[in-house]
């Protein structure tokens, strides 16, 4: 091992490692601003649609075709032959791939095997559920994470900073089907106080049913009913997955808002606000605050992906017949051909939702559209 | 690559002891950053040892089902024989427990092993000769990165093992899933660093010499990429733990005879939770919830100590000058901490929670 030669200069990159995922560089860029970003960003999401698109594709059959596995060892060969043959598994794989890119490109995301329903449909049907879902995460997320960070980073360092530092972790370390099977334990079995599963009992899902226009989102369609008590069962089932789910987010949270709050406590503007005699509560929560929002927007769309990956265990755990519940399912029955169009189309939601939350940090802050 | 040049700084004639990436962090850090770094230490340290001495320790097989008494009986409550109750499917739950530690090692070794070679490959090769492939390379492992990393390791789960496992199968196929989700954290970290390192004088003089590509690319860029490594690969190895369990947990993991798996455990004991069993699911949930806990509060605190911002702050923050400094080389010997020399190595007493706000 010899000595490496030269020392880095102290003049690079002062910043933390984190290499910029928003900010394509662009020379010069003073002018051009919002309409110029959203165009590049356009254009970036569809080389990525479609990479994902194609990774799912190859990976999936590199196995081989979705027939031999959903079936292979109930047909006999000749009769296993006959079915590739008929939905043309048979043919080269270019060819294919160039269909199943023509009719992705179109919305057709292929038709599953074992219940014959195409993709989309299933994605429709219960993407609204798994989507309710994330959105009371969401919510639990932010009341957690956000105002627990905010005391974190006021008193670093101190006891209360550590307390809430090794919690932060611990939310990130329980994985969500263990947090929710000890609170399934806990309030479901032991104290009785919520269901153990499903998203609502059976008597409320059937009234939402016999709505004339049911949404599949179940909140919107309890108040739709106008009965409250349906209203209370369907919260009541939401509870517990909302809080499993919700703290592996909020650890994130909070330990975001935390980094940056401590990051803008320490600013100028806000020693000149303690001089004028500010309140030390309105300075963390008006001006230390603010500004370190904007970070932690960004970071928002990298945690849809958590989200998403979080809510096909909550919804195991949970019987929440969401997409995630669904994907297992088609998993367990190798399903091959809605497990591709599945994972393919939430990349494409994926994809999307980055663009959004890029475009809204874009709106907010000028400094990331350069 | 080896564990030593981690921390390879310009500030030589280091002794080895000094220069091993933890040891150096652990002697920076005061307080409470100490605090939870030797606490994350000693849960990793409990972990690593419960995984070599498993076979030693466990009073049972992790797939055996009876002893000279006879068969185990299926949720059994803790008490007697099986101090931690055996599971629905006839297992000791306390044996099952400990080896499992066995295989999350295993697994975090194989995938972290391999995700660090390919990753720092394409990252130095992407960023040190730029052009199309860089762009190529970087739009795939971003489009790969914004992915749900358990769907991907789902789908490579199947596309190894065809969702099914044997002994060693099932191990590498989870290993090699979480190797895919992690590269493109490498690939990006060695890259970035590639790029701003291949600009440095050192880099162009070693050209002027006549040093060939590779020589330059792991002799000059590579020694100077890797200050982040050891950071990545205790964050990396968490969520390999976890990524293993949620494998395990939708059915995707180990069989029970291969190995002893916590995530598949806790998917059996989903059932049992009804019936008020928690036996079966506490011990295997708390299993993972240790291992991560430790491994992450060794990463918190590297990554803390290599941020001068969130490194434990005493009396004033330095200048930006000797911020920049100290956050290059976080690994090396710190010369002027942000507050001056003062208490780096020793610590001041009383220096926590005393500072002055201005």
């Amino acid at each position: 091992m010899s000595s490496v030669t030269t020392p880095l200069s102290p003049d690079t990159v002062p910043g933390p490692a984190e290499p910029g995922r928003l900010q394509k560089r662009k020379q010069g860029g003073s002018g051009g601003g919002l309409a110029r970003y959203i165009v590049v960003r356009v254009l970036l999401i569809i080389p990525t649609i479609f990479i994902l698109v194609t990774l799912v594709f190859v990976l999936m059959r590199s196995t081989g075709d979705p027939i031999t596995a959903a079936l292979g060892g109930r047909l006999s060969a000749a009769q296993l032959a006959e079915r590739i043959h008929a939905a043309g598994y048979d043919r080269p794989l270019y060819v294919q791939y160039f269909e199943y890119l023509g009719h992705a490109f179109t919305g057709d995301f292929g038709t599953t095997l074992s219940d014959n329903q195409p993709v989309v449909q299933v994605l429709l049907t219960y993407g609204s559920a798994t989507l309710e879902l994330a959105f009371y995460a969401l919510i639990v997320a932010f009341v957690v994470g956000i105002p627990l960070g905010m005391v974190a980073a006021y008193y670093r360092d101190k006891g209360r900073d550590a307390f809430l530092r090794v919690f932060a972790i611990l939310c990130y370390a329980t994985p969500v089907f263990f947090a929710g099977l000890l609170l399934k334990l806990v309030f479901s079995i032991w104290l009785n106080w919520l269901p153990v599963a499903g998203r609502a009992s059976t008597s409320a899902e059937l009234a939402m049913q016999t709505l004339p226009s049911p949404t599949g989102i179940y909140l919107i369609d309890a108040f739709q009913t106008g009965d409250p008590a349906i209203v209370g069962d369907v919260l009541s089932h939401a509870v517990l997955p909302a809080i499993a789910l919700g703290l592996l987010t909020a650890g994130v949270f909070l330990r975001l808002v935390r980094t940056n709050v401590i990051g803008t406590l320490s600013t100028e503007y806000v020693d000149s606000a303690r001089s004028r005699g500010v309140s030390e509560i309105r300075l963390v929560r008006k001006h230390a605050y603010r500004p370190a929002l904007i970070p932690i927007i960004t970071v928002i769309g990298l945690q849809i992906a958590l989200l998403l990956g979080g809510a096909v265990l909550t919804e195991t755990t949970f019987e929440w017949k969401g997409l995630g519940f669904q994907l297992v399912h088609y998993l367990q029955a190798r399903d091959f051909v809605a497990v591709q169009g599945m994972v393919a189309l939430l990349a494409v939601i994926i994809a999307v939702t980055n663009f959004i939350v890029d475009i809204i940090a874009a709106l907010i802050d000028p400094r990331v559209r350069y | 690559m080896t564990e030593p040049s981690l921390a390879t700084t310009p500030t030589a004639k280091r002794s080895i002891w000094s220069r091993i990436p933890v040891i150096h962090q652990l002697r920076q850090s005061v307080g409470l950053q100490r605090g939870m770094l030797i606490a994350g230490l000693v849960i990793t340290g409990i972990f690593v040892l419960v995984a070599i001495f498993a076979p030693v320790i466990s009073p049972y097989g992790y797939a055996q089902l009876s002893d000279a008494h006879g068969q185990f009986g299926a949720q059994q409550a803790p008490g007697g024989a099986h101090i931690w109750g055996t599971t629905v499917g006839g297992f000791d739950v306390y044996s099952r427990v400990l080896w499992g530690a066995q295989t999350a090692i295993v697994v975090i070794i194989v995938s972290v092993l391999l995700s660090i070679f390919a990753g720092i490959f394409l990252g130095l090769v992407s960023g040190y000769f730029g052009g199309w492939l860089d762009r190529v390379l970087v739009v795939v492992c971003d489009a790969i990165y914004a992915f749900p990393s358990l769907l991907l390791a789902i789908v490579m789960a199947i596309v190894i093992s065809g969702g099914q496992s044997s002994l060693w199968g099932g191990i590498f196929a989870a290993a090699i899933s979480i190797t895919v989700v992690f590269i493109p954290q490498y690939f990006r970290v060695i890259r970035a660093e590639a790029v701003r390192i291949k600009a440095e004088a050192y880099v162009e003089s070693a050209k002027v010499v006549g040093a060939s590509n590779s020589r330059i690319m792991f002799r000059h860029v590579l020694r100077n990429s890797t200050r982040t490594l050891p950071l990545i690969f205790t964050l990396n190895s968490s969520e390999a733990v976890l990524t293993l369990a949620g494998l395990g947990f939708l059915g995707f993991g180990i069989e029970p005879t291969s190995a002893s798996e916590w995530g598949y455990d806790l998917n059996k004991a989903l059932s049992d939770v009804t019936s008020g069993i928690w036996w079966t699911s506490l011990f295997p949930g708390l299993a993972i919830v240790l291992g991560v806990l430790g491994i992450t509060l060794v990463g918190e605190s590297l990554n803390d100590l290599a941020d001068p911002r969130l490194r434990g702050r005493r009396a004033v923050a330095g200048t930006a000058g000797v911020v920049a400094e100290t956050s290059v080389v976080p690994g090396g010997t710190l010369t002027a901490g942000p507050g001056g020399l003062g208490g780096l190595e020793g610590g001041i007493p009383g220096g926590y929670g005393s500072e002055v706000r201005p």
